[in-house]
């Protein structure tokens, strides 16, 4: 028995060698080498679809994207609200007007007027693309890598597989050439449809090139032999963009990755035999001219991001206001940037192991699951979000943004029960509208990670009216500077006036049924869907749900089936246009497939849409935005429910962190600190050697009673 | 024994369509075309000519299964059924819809999901069988009673419970390993640990209850009997005897599983952060992806087979009785 006892105990302190050998810190999932290392530790939860900017537009491809492709324009980093600011450009262009004989207009010319605005950007000479094979040449400069054959290719299976890179410095010819990919059918953007409204010529190139696609299935399109009306090469550094008509929102399209240069010879590179079955393709191996480049790429494990050689280079940003020099947000000001030398993201599917590494040091910056909520976050008696003791205690600091999003349950307006234009109608919107209780749902729900909506528009973005001057009188009065939603006796009186007293027809005396659309699943879902039911019970109006999934869901909407149903949207761009046509007539889903969900069309809305979106900034937009608001308002086609606010942890070693909801380029500004982040891994992580002890000794304690009954009954039985 | 295999494997082949035609019709009841494209493309600006453009350029455009404007052979051959299952008998799986090759990636995944499952599967099973000999061996007494009890306790934890816990004390609490994460080679070791010590325990129970059976039917047969009277001890009549003739329920367990390891564990390989199989085929299924749905069904159903086959030879290996004919 004794002899086993030490065979356990030696297997334990074997173990317990091995793993000490490895690491100071038992449970490091990085390397030892990278301890002190400038490297910014993050992970992402799904892995990314495309990396082509043509194709890329979701939020998780855009932390890749947006740090290695520069479209010409970005958003100040601190600036508030929102504004544009060259990156690639020497300045924001301004769009100069042409009437239908192509004569030139005045800059303040009426839209009706407007034929065609050119939009002329010079880039910065001397801008240079990341190390890439796609670029590499031969002593006779010939390209080294373009007439490969499927042989060649076969043992390629990431870049750095090719031992020769190159770069280029950056031409005009690269933006135009990556407009002309928008048309591309192979690659299936997802704003072609929206941007050959807008760019003269976008849509023809684009039936050319698929019809030139079906003819020839198997042959590359090389788009160098088709022009484009709408975007021009003016010189080495210039280009022109032309758009139909006047939309002056194209400006902030030319802040995305979608507008970013991309070199021919990256998709002559990547068109080659053998190379897509090997997953080279652009649409996994970016090529820009970004602070970083893609070094690995493995979706299935970790991706990383290398600091680009070649960066133009750029400085930090001088100019902020008080608040961001109180927050430290100015002391790296003028500064070279990137900061950071490699970003590491590995899939962290789950919350709990994310949440945990994050509190053992390992993840530099996390978001709040609902799981972990509590343990990191209480509300002062005034309502104030803030840390708890032990987050505090470990140096960890909140981030809180309200996101340019809002959430809101439509109701289908060409439904008879719902829908229409009558006075009734609007007062049965008006009273259900109350009786939703938002800013319950907030605290119940979200744990105070929302702000209850009083119209389309989100705070921050031109014609948010904070306080109680933007209140939504039809659901919200004031009391004193307090903005408090109206009694529900309001609305069992618009209930009644709808021609429901206490919830059943007037005239028939049947009760109000409601049916609600959704497409939630999850675990809270039932709860949540209890709470809406119970929202209508006060009205004694009854709501029946009709869960569904995903596609039966979308196509309940494209039919116009659904009566109430849930929906939110997220800004593309920092501009009121890009909320208020969620309520364009024209845009409506039913008949035009369009992103009117609720089908709401009001002739005099539509009429100050148009007004809207091509005015400039200014009281004047503001008035009439005022105007809009009041009609939606009255009108309530929709149930504005809350703007979301996101809260998300960095430890103190990160440092420059605003939140920026348009930006995606935000890596090159994070300064980290290795050496304290080192230190406070080491503290965090000293490992607990007694459960092994404990362990070793269970085990013998269990094996000893055994052992000795065996004896007991061998010698028995001899 | 080579034509028994041959035959088996030719029985696979209608097998194998059928499966294949089957996720096909169940997988686009749910999901037609256009879901598919629309998913692809994103919910913002998504057009109708988008959408047919998708389709075109993934070979969705095609009817299903019966091309009724083609002619000839055409009519069941230019179909989506057809164009999609064709290749993968010859094991071409295409690309996804990402873009990605399917093939590539099942390649890249198998080792990751070998790296748990092998040593989970052959640890499991020693240590699940040791524990079964050791309850028969003190059957009927306190030792077996309590040994029931705990595997009984172990068998009625959920498998979630047992990694969650696990990270919690291992890796948070003590800090004794990496709560997730993978690489390659040695440096993997210390993320394989964890997942391996989790889905060991968590199998002790159910598995050691059904080995315990097995060797408490054996241990009352004659040949046990006459072992004991030829004055075996107790460990050498259980070790030499018992186990051996428990072997073949043990082998139609063990050995038609053996090909699925490569297929590797959902909840696992999520909570532990590698990068395996096993979460390939629900995250199509999310994403809506019938090109690699339709491949890890047609993997899946195929390995099965082969690890029925492997059973089938295993029995004829340890019982001399079983001849395959």
């Amino acid at each position: 028995m004794a002899r086993i006892g030490a065979i356990l105990l030696r297997i334990g302190l074997l173990g317990i060698g091995l793993l000490a050998g490895c690491s100071d810190s038992w449970n490091n999932p990085y390397p030892d080498t990278d301890a002190h290392a400038n490297v910014l530790y993050s992970a992402f939860s799904e892995r990314p679809k495309h990396l082509d900017p043509a194709r890329s537009y979701s939020s998780n491809e855009a932390e890749f994207t947006g740090q290695i492709y520069e479209p010409p324009l970005q958003y100040h980093f601190l600036k508030r609200p929102y504004t544009l600011i060259p990156l690639t450009a020497e300045a924001v262009p301004t769009p100069h007007y042409l009437d239908a004989a192509g004569k030139p207009l005045a800059d303040d010319a009426p839209a009706d007027a407007i034929t065609e605005s050119v939009y002329e950007i010079r880039i910065r000479p001397g801008i240079r693309y990341q190390p890439h094979p796609a670029f590499a040449r031969d002593a006779a400069g010939h390209y080294r890598y373009h007439a490969l054959d499927a042989a060649a290719v076969a043992d390629k299976r990431q870049i750095g597989d090719f031992t020769h890179t190159g770069t280029r410095e950056l031409v005009a010819a690269d933006y135009v050439y990556q407009i002309k990919r928008l048309a591309n059918p192979r690659l299936s953007s997802p704003i072609f449809g929206l941007m050959s409204e807008h760019i003269v010529g976008l849509k023809a190139l684009g039936d050319t090139l698929e019809k030139v696609s079906r003819a020839h299935p198997d042959a590359e399109l090389n788009l160098n032999d088709f022009p484009l009306a709408g975007a021009e090469v003016v010189d080495r550094y210039t280009y022109r963009i032309h758009i139909k008509g006047k939309y002056p929102q194209f400006i902030y399209w030319l802040a995305m990755p979608f507008f970013a240069p991309v070199p021919w010879e990256a998709d002559a590179f990547y068109a080659q035999p053998g190379m897509a079955d090997n997953n080279l393709t652009l649409d996994w191996q970016p090529v820009g001219t970004g602070p970083y480049y893609l070094s690995e790429n493995d979706p299935n494990r970790r991706m990383v991001l290398t600091k680009n050689p070649y960066y133009h280079g750029e400085t930090y940003p001088e100019d902020g206001d008080a608040a961001d020099r109180q927050a430290g947000l100015l002391a790296d000001a003028g500064k070279p940037l990137p900061f950071v030398d490699k970003a590491v993201f590995s899939l962290e599917k789950e919350t709990i192991p994310y949440w945990s590494k994050f509190l053992q040091g390992y993840y530099d910056s996390s978001g709040i699951s609902s799981d972990s909520f509590d343990q990191a976050v209480q509300f002062s008696a005034g309502g104030d979000p803030r840390l708890t003791d032990s987050m505090r205690e470990k140096g960890i600091h909140l981030v809180t943004a309200v996101a340019a999003s809002i959430w809101y349950v439509g109701f289908n307006m060409l439904d008879p029960v719902v829908g229409g234009q009558g006075e009734d109608r609007r007062k049965l919107r008006q009273a259900i509208s109350i009786a939703f209780d938002y800013d319950e749902f907030i605290s119940i729900f979200l744990n105070g990670r929302g702000i209850p909506a009083q119209g389309p528009i989100p705070p921050g973005l031109f014609g948010y009216v904070d306080g109680v001057a933007g209140l939504n009188p039809y659901v919200y009065e004031a009391h004193g500077s307090k903005i408090v939603r109206r009694p529900l006796e309001m609305a069992k009186k618009l209930l009644a006036e709808a021609g429901y007293p206490n919830g059943r027809n007037a005239k028939t005396g049947e009760p109000l049924v409601l049916y609600f659309d959704t497409m939630a699943s999850g675990p809270d879902t039932k709860s949540r869907l209890d709470w809406m039911k119970k929202q209508l019970d006060k009205l004694n109006v009854q709501l029946v749900v009709r869960g569904t999934d995903y596609n039966r869901f979308q196509d309940k909407m494209r039919k116009g089936n659904a009566q109430l149903f849930e929906w939110g949207w997220n800004a593309d761009y920092p501009d009121p246009e890009n909320f208020f046509f969620l309520l364009y007539g024209p845009n409506k889903k039913v008949a035009t497939g369009g992103e009117n969900a609720a089908n709401y069309d009001n002739p005099e809305f539509n009429r100050l849409f148009e007004r809207m979106k091509d005015m400039d900034n200014g009281p004047e937009r503001q008035q009439v935005i005022n105007a809009m608001l009041e009609i939606v308002r009255r009108d309530a086609p929709w149930i504005f429910a809350y703007y979301p606010k996101s809260f998300g942890l960095r430890h103190d070693w990160v440092h420059n962190v605003k939140p920026n909801l348009m930006a995606n380029n935000t890596l090159k500004y994070r300064r980290i600190d290795p050496d304290l982040r080192a230190a406070r891994r080491a503290e965090w992580n000293r490992p607990v050697l007694w459960p092994i002890l404990l362990l070793v000794g269970g085990v013998v304690a269990l094996i000893a009673p055994a052992v000795v009954a065996w004896r007991r009954r061998e010698r028995t039985t001899a | 024994m080579f034509a028994y295999i041959l035959r088996r494997l030719l029985y696979a082949i209608p097998i194998l369509v059928g499966v294949n035609l089957l996720t096909f019709a169940l997988f686009f009841v749910v999901n037609t075309p256009d879901d598919m494209a629309r998913l692809q493309l994103g919910a913002k600006h998504v057009t109708p000519e988008a959408i047919e453009r998708w389709k075109v350029e993934h070979g969705y455009d095609k009817p299903l299964l019966l091309n009724t404007r083609a002619t000839g052979s055409a009519q069941l051959t230019d179909t989506l059924f057809f164009q999609r299952s064709a290749a993968m008998f010859a094991f071409q799986f295409g690309k996804g819809d990402d873009g990605r090759d399917i093939g590539n990636e099942i390649r890249a995944r198998m080792g990751p999901s070998l790296a748990i499952a092998l040593p989970v599967f052959v640890i499991g099973l020693l240590v699940n069988i040791t524990f079964a000999l050791l309850m028969v061996f003190f059957r009927a007494t306190y030792l077996d009673l309590w040994g029931v009890v705990l595997c009984v306790v172990l068998m009625s934890i959920s498998g979630l419970f047992y990694i969650i816990a696990g990270q919690y004390f291992i890796a948070k609490l003590w800090n004794l390993l990496p709560i997730s994460g993978y690489a390659g080679g040695i440096h993997g070791l210390k993320f394989i640990l964890l997942p391996v010590l989790v889905s060991v325990v968590a199998g002790i129970g159910s598995g050691s209850r059904w080995y315990r059976t097995i060797f408490l039917e054996e241990i009352g047969k004659d040949y046990v009997r006459t072992a004991r009277a030829k004055g075996l001890s107790e460990i050498r009549v259980l070790f030499r005897h018992v186990l051996k003739n428990g072997m073949i329920p043990i082998l139609t367990g063990a050995v038609v599983v053996l090909p699925l390891l490569f297929m590797g564990s959902l909840i696992t390989e999520s909570f532990f952060g590698i990068p395996g199989l096993g979460s390939y085929t629900i995250d199509a299924i999310q994403a809506q992806d019938f090109s690699v749905v339709r491949a890890m069904v047609f993997l899946g159903s195929f390995l099965y087979i082969v690890g029925l086959i492997l059973t089938d030879i295993s029995y004829s290996w340890v019982d001399p009785r079983v001849r395959l004919q």
